[in-house]
Protein backbone atom coordinates (compact mmCIF):
# COMPACT_ATOMS: atom_id res chain seq x y z
CA UNK A 1 0.00 0.00 0.00
CA UNK A 2 2.82 2.34 0.66
CA UNK A 3 3.90 2.31 -3.20
CA UNK A 4 0.14 3.17 -3.63
CA UNK A 5 0.57 6.25 -5.94
CA UNK A 6 3.12 4.95 -7.73
CA UNK A 7 1.45 2.01 -8.27
CA UNK A 8 -1.44 3.77 -9.71
CA UNK A 9 0.49 5.98 -11.85
CA UNK A 10 2.32 3.25 -13.53
CA UNK A 11 -1.23 1.89 -14.06
CA UNK A 12 -2.54 4.90 -15.24
CA UNK A 13 0.01 5.08 -17.88
CA UNK A 14 0.21 1.30 -19.15
CA UNK A 15 -3.80 0.91 -18.89
CA UNK A 16 -4.27 4.12 -21.29
CA UNK A 17 -1.84 2.69 -23.93
CA UNK A 18 -2.81 -0.92 -23.78
CA UNK A 19 -6.36 0.16 -24.31
CA UNK A 20 -5.66 2.71 -27.33
CA UNK A 21 -3.29 -0.28 -28.41
CA UNK A 22 -6.05 -3.06 -28.18
CA UNK A 23 -8.49 -0.65 -29.57
CA UNK A 24 -6.89 0.01 -32.98
CA UNK A 25 -4.51 -2.89 -32.57
CA UNK A 26 -4.78 -3.63 -36.37
CA UNK A 27 -4.38 -0.23 -37.50
CA UNK A 28 -1.49 0.56 -35.34
CA UNK A 29 0.55 -2.05 -37.55
CA UNK A 30 0.18 0.06 -40.43
CA UNK A 31 0.94 3.26 -39.14
CA UNK A 32 3.56 2.95 -36.79
CA UNK A 33 5.19 -0.05 -38.84
CA UNK A 34 5.08 2.49 -41.54
CA UNK A 35 7.69 4.94 -39.68
CA UNK A 36 9.95 1.81 -39.56
CA UNK A 37 9.32 0.13 -43.33
CA UNK A 38 10.77 1.37 -46.18
CA UNK A 39 8.93 5.42 -46.58
CA UNK A 40 5.59 4.96 -48.66
CA UNK A 41 5.69 8.07 -50.91
CA UNK A 42 3.79 10.83 -49.09
CA UNK A 43 2.12 13.30 -51.39
CA UNK A 44 1.89 16.83 -49.86
CA UNK A 45 -1.28 19.11 -51.08
CA UNK A 46 -2.36 22.49 -48.63
CA UNK A 47 -5.74 23.07 -49.41
CA UNK A 48 -7.34 26.60 -48.99
CA UNK A 49 -9.89 25.78 -46.18
CA UNK A 50 -13.09 25.78 -48.69
CA UNK A 51 -12.58 23.08 -50.42
CA UNK A 52 -12.32 21.04 -47.01
CA UNK A 53 -14.78 22.19 -44.66
CA UNK A 54 -17.51 20.76 -47.82
CA UNK A 55 -16.45 17.73 -47.37
CA UNK A 56 -14.98 17.56 -50.94
CA UNK A 57 -11.46 16.73 -50.08
CA UNK A 58 -12.71 13.25 -47.66
CA UNK A 59 -14.50 12.47 -50.73
CA UNK A 60 -11.55 12.84 -53.09
CA UNK A 61 -8.40 11.65 -51.01
CA UNK A 62 -9.26 8.01 -50.80
CA UNK A 63 -9.54 7.74 -54.64
CA UNK A 64 -6.35 9.31 -55.17
CA UNK A 65 -4.71 7.82 -53.12
CA UNK A 66 -5.72 4.31 -54.39
CA UNK A 67 -5.52 5.31 -57.81
CA UNK A 68 -1.56 6.31 -57.55
CA UNK A 69 -1.00 4.24 -54.85
CA UNK A 70 0.31 7.02 -52.48
CA UNK A 71 -0.61 8.87 -49.39
CA UNK A 72 -1.90 12.25 -49.64
CA UNK A 73 -1.54 14.68 -46.68
CA UNK A 74 -3.81 17.73 -46.73
CA UNK A 75 -2.59 20.43 -45.13
CA UNK A 76 -5.46 22.51 -44.18
CA UNK A 77 -4.67 26.15 -44.32
CA UNK A 78 -6.25 29.89 -45.70
CA UNK A 79 -4.47 30.96 -49.04
CA UNK A 80 -1.97 33.11 -47.80
CA UNK A 81 -0.42 29.98 -45.32
CA UNK A 82 -1.20 27.66 -48.20
CA UNK A 83 1.54 29.86 -50.68
CA UNK A 84 3.82 30.53 -47.84
CA UNK A 85 4.28 27.09 -47.74
CA UNK A 86 4.74 26.81 -51.16
CA UNK A 87 7.77 29.13 -51.04
CA UNK A 88 8.97 26.93 -47.95
CA UNK A 89 9.21 24.36 -50.62
CA UNK A 90 7.65 22.14 -47.67
CA UNK A 91 4.64 20.93 -50.26
CA UNK A 92 4.31 19.53 -53.59
CA UNK A 93 1.06 20.90 -54.88
CA UNK A 94 -1.88 23.07 -54.16
CA UNK A 95 -5.26 24.02 -54.21
CA UNK A 96 -6.38 27.18 -53.71
CA UNK A 97 -8.65 30.40 -54.98
CA UNK A 98 -6.75 33.38 -55.29
CA UNK A 99 -5.95 34.37 -58.93
CA UNK A 100 -3.73 37.61 -58.28
CA UNK A 101 -1.42 36.01 -55.62
CA UNK A 102 -1.64 32.57 -57.96
CA UNK A 103 -0.39 34.61 -61.08
CA UNK A 104 2.39 36.25 -58.49
CA UNK A 105 3.72 32.86 -56.77
CA UNK A 106 4.36 31.51 -60.47
CA UNK A 107 6.12 34.47 -61.82
CA UNK A 108 8.09 34.06 -58.48
CA UNK A 109 9.21 31.05 -59.84
CA UNK A 110 7.53 28.77 -57.03
CA UNK A 111 4.67 27.03 -59.05
CA UNK A 112 4.12 25.77 -62.51
CA UNK A 113 1.45 25.93 -63.85
CA UNK A 114 -2.21 27.38 -63.40
CA UNK A 115 -5.15 25.32 -63.94
CA UNK A 116 -8.49 26.25 -63.09
CA UNK A 117 -10.44 23.01 -62.04
CA UNK A 118 -13.79 24.12 -60.47
CA UNK A 119 -15.67 27.41 -60.08
CA UNK A 120 -18.66 28.81 -57.86
CA UNK A 121 -19.34 31.89 -56.67
CA UNK A 122 -19.46 34.15 -53.62
CA UNK A 123 -22.20 35.16 -51.67
CA UNK A 124 -22.67 38.18 -49.30
CA UNK A 125 -24.54 36.77 -46.16
CA UNK A 126 -26.74 38.18 -43.36
CA UNK A 127 -29.43 37.62 -41.22
CA UNK A 128 -32.90 36.92 -42.67
CA UNK A 129 -34.21 40.52 -41.21
CA UNK A 130 -31.51 41.77 -43.39
CA UNK A 131 -31.40 45.34 -41.05
CA UNK A 132 -29.40 46.83 -43.44
CA UNK A 133 -31.68 46.99 -46.40
CA UNK A 134 -28.87 44.65 -49.34
CA UNK A 135 -31.49 41.85 -50.27
CA UNK A 136 -30.34 42.23 -54.08
CA UNK A 137 -28.18 44.81 -54.53
CA UNK A 138 -24.73 44.55 -56.39
CA UNK A 139 -21.67 43.30 -54.38
CA UNK A 140 -19.99 47.08 -54.79
CA UNK A 141 -23.50 48.56 -53.34
CA UNK A 142 -24.00 46.27 -50.84
CA UNK A 143 -20.50 47.16 -49.32
CA UNK A 144 -21.39 50.51 -49.94
CA UNK A 145 -24.29 50.48 -47.69
CA UNK A 146 -22.69 48.69 -44.82
CA UNK A 147 -19.72 51.25 -44.93
CA UNK A 148 -21.86 54.65 -45.05
CA UNK A 149 -24.58 52.89 -41.81
CA UNK A 150 -22.26 51.15 -39.83
CA UNK A 151 -25.17 50.46 -37.70
CA UNK A 152 -24.51 46.26 -38.42
CA UNK A 153 -21.18 44.59 -38.41
CA UNK A 154 -19.33 43.29 -41.26
CA UNK A 155 -17.26 40.06 -40.45
CA UNK A 156 -14.43 40.01 -41.91
CA UNK A 157 -11.89 36.95 -42.58
CA UNK A 158 -8.87 39.11 -41.92
CA UNK A 159 -6.56 36.40 -42.81
CA UNK A 160 -5.24 36.88 -45.97
CA UNK A 161 -7.46 33.60 -47.77
CA UNK A 162 -8.64 34.03 -51.04
CA UNK A 163 -11.79 35.05 -49.25
CA UNK A 164 -10.45 38.58 -47.31
CA UNK A 165 -8.41 38.87 -50.95
CA UNK A 166 -11.73 38.60 -52.30
CA UNK A 167 -13.39 41.33 -50.04
CA UNK A 168 -10.71 43.75 -50.80
CA UNK A 169 -11.14 43.48 -54.37
CA UNK A 170 -15.06 44.57 -53.68
CA UNK A 171 -14.04 47.62 -51.29
CA UNK A 172 -12.04 48.54 -54.10
CA UNK A 173 -14.31 47.86 -56.80
CA UNK A 174 -16.94 49.89 -54.68
CA UNK A 175 -14.51 52.83 -54.93
CA UNK A 176 -13.12 52.29 -51.05
CA UNK A 177 -9.62 52.43 -49.98
CA UNK A 178 -9.47 49.06 -47.62
CA UNK A 179 -7.24 50.43 -45.06
CA UNK A 180 -9.54 53.49 -43.79
CA UNK A 181 -12.25 50.73 -44.07
CA UNK A 182 -10.12 48.41 -41.56
CA UNK A 183 -9.47 51.45 -39.10
CA UNK A 184 -13.26 52.64 -39.76
CA UNK A 185 -14.62 51.36 -36.06
CA UNK A 186 -16.43 48.58 -34.19
CA UNK A 187 -18.92 47.61 -36.94
CA UNK A 188 -15.85 45.37 -38.77
CA UNK A 189 -15.07 42.82 -37.37
CA UNK A 190 -11.62 40.99 -37.69
CA UNK A 191 -12.12 37.41 -37.34
CA UNK A 192 -9.02 36.02 -38.01
CA UNK A 193 -10.18 32.56 -38.76
CA UNK A 194 -11.58 29.96 -41.02
CA UNK A 195 -14.93 31.07 -42.91
CA UNK A 196 -17.26 28.06 -40.58
CA UNK A 197 -15.84 29.78 -37.70
CA UNK A 198 -16.40 33.62 -39.09
CA UNK A 199 -19.79 32.30 -40.79
CA UNK A 200 -20.63 31.23 -36.68
CA UNK A 201 -19.59 34.58 -35.43
CA UNK A 202 -21.69 36.14 -37.89
CA UNK A 203 -24.87 34.04 -37.25
CA UNK A 204 -23.84 34.63 -33.58
CA UNK A 205 -23.48 38.75 -34.07
CA UNK A 206 -26.51 39.35 -36.24
CA UNK A 207 -23.97 40.31 -38.86
CA UNK A 208 -22.97 40.08 -42.43
CA UNK A 209 -19.82 38.71 -44.24
CA UNK A 210 -18.78 37.35 -47.90
CA UNK A 211 -18.13 33.84 -48.12
CA UNK A 212 -18.22 30.49 -50.92
CA UNK A 213 -21.35 29.65 -51.65
CA UNK A 214 -19.93 25.63 -50.71
CA UNK A 215 -18.74 26.57 -46.76
CA UNK A 216 -21.94 28.85 -46.28
CA UNK A 217 -24.27 26.02 -47.45
CA UNK A 218 -22.77 23.69 -45.09
CA UNK A 219 -22.35 26.28 -42.12
CA UNK A 220 -25.78 28.31 -43.03
CA UNK A 221 -27.00 28.67 -39.67
CA UNK A 222 -29.77 31.53 -39.62
CA UNK A 223 -27.79 33.42 -41.88
CA UNK A 224 -29.27 33.80 -45.49
CA UNK A 225 -27.80 34.95 -48.82
CA UNK A 226 -28.39 38.18 -49.79
CA UNK A 227 -26.12 39.40 -52.35
CA UNK A 228 -25.54 36.58 -55.16
CA UNK A 229 -24.68 38.19 -58.56
CA UNK A 230 -22.35 40.12 -60.07
CA UNK A 231 -19.06 39.54 -61.84
CA UNK A 232 -16.83 40.49 -59.29
CA UNK A 233 -18.18 37.33 -57.42
CA UNK A 234 -16.62 34.70 -59.38
CA UNK A 235 -14.71 32.20 -57.15
CA UNK A 236 -12.27 30.23 -59.24
CA UNK A 237 -9.95 27.15 -57.79
CA UNK A 238 -7.15 26.19 -59.34
CA UNK A 239 -4.42 23.46 -58.81
CA UNK A 240 -0.70 24.11 -59.21
CA UNK A 241 2.26 22.11 -58.88
CA UNK A 242 5.56 23.33 -57.00
CA UNK A 243 7.72 23.96 -59.36
CA UNK A 244 11.32 21.57 -58.74
CA UNK A 245 13.37 23.72 -60.33
CA UNK A 246 12.98 26.14 -57.53
CA UNK A 247 12.40 23.69 -54.77
CA UNK A 248 15.31 21.16 -55.14
CA UNK A 249 14.81 19.10 -52.05
CA UNK A 250 11.50 17.49 -54.25
CA UNK A 251 12.03 13.90 -54.98
CA UNK A 252 11.49 12.56 -58.39
CA UNK A 253 8.15 10.81 -56.73
CA UNK A 254 6.95 14.00 -54.95
CA UNK A 255 7.17 16.06 -58.70
CA UNK A 256 5.28 12.67 -60.05
CA UNK A 257 2.71 12.89 -57.32
CA UNK A 258 1.82 16.71 -57.93
CA UNK A 259 1.67 16.20 -61.71
CA UNK A 260 -0.87 13.17 -60.62
CA UNK A 261 -2.90 15.41 -58.83
CA UNK A 262 -3.25 17.75 -61.30
CA UNK A 263 -3.95 15.04 -64.08
CA UNK A 264 -6.31 13.67 -61.35
CA UNK A 265 -8.72 16.79 -60.88
CA UNK A 266 -8.45 17.14 -64.37
CA UNK A 267 -9.58 13.78 -65.16
CA UNK A 268 -13.22 13.97 -66.58
CA UNK A 269 -13.85 11.03 -63.78
CA UNK A 270 -12.88 13.37 -61.17
CA UNK A 271 -14.74 16.41 -62.71
CA UNK A 272 -17.70 14.62 -63.00
CA UNK A 273 -17.59 14.24 -59.59
CA UNK A 274 -16.95 17.68 -58.78
CA UNK A 275 -19.90 19.17 -60.83
CA UNK A 276 -22.51 17.30 -59.35
CA UNK A 277 -20.88 16.99 -55.38
CA UNK A 278 -23.54 18.34 -52.81
CA UNK A 279 -26.42 18.26 -54.96
CA UNK A 280 -27.80 15.62 -52.61
CA UNK A 281 -27.01 17.46 -49.74
CA UNK A 282 -28.01 20.87 -50.28
CA UNK A 283 -30.50 20.67 -53.21
CA UNK A 284 -27.40 22.14 -55.33
CA UNK A 285 -24.05 21.06 -56.49
CA UNK A 286 -21.55 23.23 -54.55
CA UNK A 287 -19.17 23.87 -57.45
CA UNK A 288 -18.79 23.47 -61.28
CA UNK A 289 -16.39 22.06 -63.52
CA UNK A 290 -14.52 23.87 -65.72
CA UNK A 291 -11.64 21.20 -67.15
CA UNK A 292 -8.61 23.76 -66.50
CA UNK A 293 -10.34 26.32 -68.61
CA UNK A 294 -10.81 29.62 -67.06
CA UNK A 295 -14.75 30.08 -66.68
CA UNK A 296 -16.16 33.36 -68.22
CA UNK A 297 -19.02 34.80 -67.16
CA UNK B 1 -26.51 23.19 -22.91
CA UNK B 2 -28.21 21.30 -25.51
CA UNK B 3 -25.07 21.17 -27.71
CA UNK B 4 -22.73 20.36 -24.34
CA UNK B 5 -25.24 17.32 -23.23
CA UNK B 6 -25.06 16.04 -27.29
CA UNK B 7 -21.78 16.65 -27.32
CA UNK B 8 -20.67 14.58 -23.74
CA UNK B 9 -23.04 11.45 -25.31
CA UNK B 10 -21.26 11.60 -28.88
CA UNK B 11 -17.83 11.88 -26.93
CA UNK B 12 -18.69 8.57 -24.32
CA UNK B 13 -20.61 6.74 -27.68
CA UNK B 14 -16.90 7.21 -29.64
CA UNK B 15 -15.12 5.83 -26.51
CA UNK B 16 -17.44 3.35 -26.33
CA UNK B 17 -17.34 2.13 -29.53
CA UNK B 18 -13.63 2.61 -30.25
CA UNK B 19 -14.47 4.67 -33.37
CA UNK B 20 -11.17 3.52 -35.19
CA UNK B 21 -10.01 7.15 -36.33
CA UNK B 22 -10.76 9.02 -32.83
CA UNK B 23 -9.01 5.77 -31.19
CA UNK B 24 -5.75 6.87 -34.08
CA UNK B 25 -5.57 10.43 -33.15
CA UNK B 26 -5.94 9.49 -28.94
CA UNK B 27 -2.93 6.80 -29.46
CA UNK B 28 -1.09 8.92 -31.23
CA UNK B 29 -1.45 12.20 -29.03
CA UNK B 30 -0.56 9.55 -26.56
CA UNK B 31 3.01 8.31 -27.86
CA UNK B 32 3.79 11.44 -29.23
CA UNK B 33 4.07 12.93 -25.61
CA UNK B 34 5.09 9.60 -24.32
CA UNK B 35 8.15 9.87 -26.35
CA UNK B 36 8.96 13.42 -25.60
CA UNK B 37 8.68 12.66 -22.31
CA UNK B 38 10.59 9.79 -22.21
CA UNK B 39 13.44 12.10 -23.89
CA UNK B 40 13.14 14.70 -21.22
CA UNK B 41 13.51 12.63 -18.64
CA UNK B 42 17.00 10.89 -20.43
CA UNK B 43 17.99 14.46 -20.98
CA UNK B 44 17.09 15.90 -17.81
CA UNK B 45 18.15 13.25 -14.76
CA UNK B 46 22.32 13.90 -15.53
CA UNK B 47 22.00 17.76 -16.77
CA UNK B 48 19.38 18.76 -14.02
CA UNK B 49 22.43 16.21 -11.19
CA UNK B 50 24.92 18.29 -12.40
CA UNK B 51 23.45 21.64 -12.27
CA UNK B 52 22.13 20.87 -8.83
CA UNK B 53 25.70 19.88 -7.46
CA UNK B 54 27.72 22.12 -9.04
CA UNK B 55 28.73 25.08 -8.37
CA UNK B 56 29.36 27.72 -11.08
CA UNK B 57 29.19 31.25 -12.27
CA UNK B 58 25.61 32.14 -13.51
CA UNK B 59 24.17 29.36 -11.82
CA UNK B 60 21.40 31.83 -10.13
CA UNK B 61 20.81 33.42 -13.71
CA UNK B 62 20.19 29.73 -15.22
CA UNK B 63 17.62 28.91 -12.75
CA UNK B 64 15.83 32.11 -13.03
CA UNK B 65 15.63 31.50 -16.92
CA UNK B 66 14.55 27.92 -16.33
CA UNK B 67 11.52 29.29 -14.21
CA UNK B 68 11.07 31.62 -17.16
CA UNK B 69 10.87 29.25 -19.60
CA UNK B 70 8.02 27.17 -18.09
CA UNK B 71 5.79 29.40 -19.45
CA UNK B 72 7.12 29.67 -23.30
CA UNK B 73 4.22 29.79 -25.27
CA UNK B 74 3.93 26.65 -27.04
CA UNK B 75 3.42 28.61 -30.08
CA UNK B 76 7.04 30.20 -30.24
CA UNK B 77 8.92 26.75 -30.04
CA UNK B 78 6.79 25.85 -32.84
CA UNK B 79 7.52 28.91 -35.29
CA UNK B 80 11.15 27.81 -34.17
CA UNK B 81 11.13 24.46 -34.76
CA UNK B 82 8.91 24.56 -37.96
CA UNK B 83 11.90 27.69 -39.33
CA UNK B 84 14.37 24.73 -38.24
CA UNK B 85 12.85 22.20 -40.10
CA UNK B 86 11.36 23.45 -43.02
CA UNK B 87 12.72 22.74 -46.67
CA UNK B 88 14.05 26.03 -46.86
CA UNK B 89 15.40 26.04 -43.35
CA UNK B 90 18.96 24.91 -41.57
CA UNK B 91 17.66 21.33 -41.43
CA UNK B 92 15.13 20.99 -44.40
CA UNK B 93 17.50 18.32 -45.74
CA UNK B 94 15.88 16.17 -42.98
CA UNK B 95 12.80 15.99 -44.27
CA UNK B 96 11.21 16.62 -41.11
CA UNK B 97 8.46 19.18 -41.46
CA UNK B 98 4.52 17.76 -40.88
CA UNK B 99 5.93 14.20 -39.39
CA UNK B 100 5.19 13.04 -35.84
CA UNK B 101 8.89 12.81 -35.42
CA UNK B 102 9.34 17.03 -35.99
CA UNK B 103 6.42 17.05 -33.33
CA UNK B 104 8.65 15.35 -30.65
CA UNK B 105 11.23 17.63 -31.51
CA UNK B 106 8.89 20.29 -30.56
CA UNK B 107 7.32 18.56 -28.06
CA UNK B 108 10.38 17.72 -26.21
CA UNK B 109 11.90 21.35 -26.47
CA UNK B 110 8.62 23.06 -24.85
CA UNK B 111 8.86 20.56 -21.70
CA UNK B 112 12.60 20.51 -20.91
CA UNK B 113 13.14 23.66 -19.27
CA UNK B 114 9.49 22.82 -17.33
CA UNK B 115 11.00 19.51 -16.84
CA UNK B 116 14.60 20.42 -15.79
CA UNK B 117 13.61 22.67 -13.56
CA UNK B 118 11.10 20.43 -11.29
CA UNK B 119 14.26 17.55 -11.50
CA UNK B 120 16.92 20.26 -9.76
CA UNK B 121 13.92 21.98 -6.86
CA UNK B 122 13.21 17.66 -6.62
CA UNK B 123 17.23 17.58 -5.85
CA UNK B 124 17.05 20.49 -3.23
CA UNK B 125 14.06 18.96 -1.09
CA UNK B 126 16.86 15.70 -0.40
CA UNK B 127 18.87 16.49 2.80
CA UNK B 128 22.39 17.07 2.33
CA UNK B 129 23.43 14.72 4.43
CA UNK B 130 22.16 12.06 1.74
CA UNK B 131 24.97 12.92 -0.37
CA UNK B 132 27.65 13.65 2.13
CA UNK B 133 26.88 10.05 4.08
CA UNK B 134 27.27 8.48 0.66
CA UNK B 135 30.68 9.99 -0.57
CA UNK B 136 31.97 9.30 2.94
CA UNK B 137 30.94 5.35 2.75
CA UNK B 138 33.45 5.65 -0.86
CA UNK B 139 30.36 6.10 -3.46
CA UNK B 140 31.68 8.11 -6.50
CA UNK B 141 29.96 10.76 -8.18
CA UNK B 142 27.77 8.32 -10.10
CA UNK B 143 26.54 6.72 -7.36
CA UNK B 144 25.92 9.40 -5.39
CA UNK B 145 23.95 11.40 -8.00
CA UNK B 146 21.78 7.68 -8.07
CA UNK B 147 21.23 7.38 -4.22
CA UNK B 148 19.94 11.09 -5.07
CA UNK B 149 17.59 10.42 -7.54
CA UNK B 150 16.20 7.42 -5.51
CA UNK B 151 15.52 10.01 -2.20
CA UNK B 152 13.63 12.52 -4.59
CA UNK B 153 11.82 9.78 -6.91
CA UNK B 154 8.58 11.24 -5.53
CA UNK B 155 8.53 14.39 -6.44
CA UNK B 156 10.90 13.19 -9.86
CA UNK B 157 7.46 10.93 -10.62
CA UNK B 158 5.55 14.42 -10.28
CA UNK B 159 8.10 16.28 -12.43
CA UNK B 160 7.29 13.40 -15.48
CA UNK B 161 3.93 13.67 -14.82
CA UNK B 162 3.82 17.53 -15.08
CA UNK B 163 6.01 17.26 -18.02
CA UNK B 164 3.91 14.71 -19.92
CA UNK B 165 0.56 16.73 -18.46
CA UNK B 166 2.07 19.58 -20.43
CA UNK B 167 3.10 17.77 -23.77
CA UNK B 168 -0.64 15.88 -24.54
CA UNK B 169 -2.23 19.28 -23.88
CA UNK B 170 -0.04 21.81 -25.81
CA UNK B 171 -1.91 23.14 -29.03
CA UNK B 172 0.28 25.69 -30.79
CA UNK B 173 3.88 23.91 -31.61
CA UNK B 174 1.93 20.39 -32.71
CA UNK B 175 -0.15 22.32 -34.78
CA UNK B 176 2.41 24.05 -36.97
CA UNK B 177 5.22 21.74 -36.57
CA UNK B 178 2.63 18.67 -37.66
CA UNK B 179 0.39 20.35 -40.40
CA UNK B 180 -3.03 18.92 -38.68
CA UNK B 181 -3.02 16.20 -41.03
CA UNK B 182 -5.40 13.76 -40.26
CA UNK B 183 -4.47 10.05 -40.48
CA UNK B 184 -0.50 11.03 -39.75
CA UNK B 185 0.04 14.25 -37.33
CA UNK B 186 -3.32 15.22 -36.07
CA UNK B 187 -3.73 14.52 -32.48
CA UNK B 188 -6.34 15.31 -29.93
CA UNK B 189 -5.98 19.12 -29.48
CA UNK B 190 -4.94 19.79 -33.02
CA UNK B 191 -7.84 17.79 -33.88
CA UNK B 192 -10.20 19.77 -31.82
CA UNK B 193 -9.07 22.99 -33.68
CA UNK B 194 -9.84 21.31 -36.89
CA UNK B 195 -13.17 20.50 -35.77
CA UNK B 196 -13.98 23.90 -34.97
CA UNK B 197 -12.84 25.66 -37.87
CA UNK B 198 -14.80 22.94 -39.76
CA UNK B 199 -17.90 23.95 -37.34
CA UNK B 200 -18.31 20.51 -36.34
CA UNK B 201 -18.83 21.74 -32.41
CA UNK B 202 -19.92 18.51 -31.22
CA UNK B 203 -16.95 16.35 -32.52
CA UNK B 204 -14.39 19.16 -31.26
CA UNK B 205 -15.92 18.67 -27.98
CA UNK B 206 -16.24 15.04 -27.78
CA UNK B 207 -12.25 14.86 -28.73
CA UNK B 208 -11.88 17.45 -25.67
CA UNK B 209 -13.78 15.00 -22.85
CA UNK B 210 -11.34 12.28 -24.47
CA UNK B 211 -8.50 14.56 -23.64
CA UNK B 212 -9.48 15.34 -20.23
CA UNK B 213 -10.54 12.05 -19.33
CA UNK B 214 -6.83 11.42 -19.98
CA UNK B 215 -5.44 14.68 -17.90
CA UNK B 216 -8.08 13.58 -15.05
CA UNK B 217 -6.26 10.21 -14.88
CA UNK B 218 -2.23 11.53 -14.74
CA UNK B 219 -4.08 14.58 -12.46
CA UNK B 220 -5.42 11.24 -10.16
CA UNK B 221 -1.54 10.28 -10.06
CA UNK B 222 -0.02 13.26 -9.80
CA UNK B 223 -2.50 14.23 -6.47
CA UNK B 224 -1.84 10.59 -5.21
CA UNK B 225 1.99 10.54 -5.73
CA UNK B 226 2.27 14.22 -3.53
CA UNK B 227 -0.26 12.61 -0.86
CA UNK B 228 2.23 9.98 -0.15
CA UNK B 229 5.10 12.87 -0.33
CA UNK B 230 3.67 14.41 2.74
CA UNK B 231 2.01 11.56 4.78
CA UNK B 232 2.82 8.37 5.94
CA UNK B 233 -0.09 6.87 5.70
CA UNK B 234 0.59 3.39 7.28
CA UNK B 235 3.82 4.24 9.62
CA UNK B 236 5.71 0.76 9.90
Amino acid sequence: MKKFGLYFLTFVMIASIAITCFACSSKEETSTGGNVLPKETRIRLATTTSLYDTGLWSLLEPLYEEEYGVELDILYAGSGVAFEYGRNCDIDVLTIHSKADELQFIADGYGMERIPFAYNHFVIVGPADDPAGIAGMSPEEAFATLAEQQDSKFISRYDKSGTHTKEKAIWAAAGYNYSDIESSGDWYVKAVQGMAPTLLMADEVGGYTLSDIGTFLANQGDLVSLVDSGSIMLNVYSVIAINSSKCTSMSSASVAGANDMVEFLTSDEVQELIDNYGAEQYGQSLFTACYGNEPTE
Amino acid sequence: MDDLWGAFVQAIHLIVSRDPDVMDIAWRSLWIAAASTAICVVVCLPLGSLIHFNRFRGKHLLLSLLQTLFSMPTVVVGLFVYIMVSHSGPLGMLNLVFTPTAMVIGQTILIIPMMLGLVISAFSGVDKAVMETATSLGANRLQAYTVNIKEAKFPMMTAVAMGFGRAISEVGASMIIGGNIVGYTMTLTTGINRYIQMGDLEQAFALGVILMFMALLINIAIYLLQKRRQYVWFPS
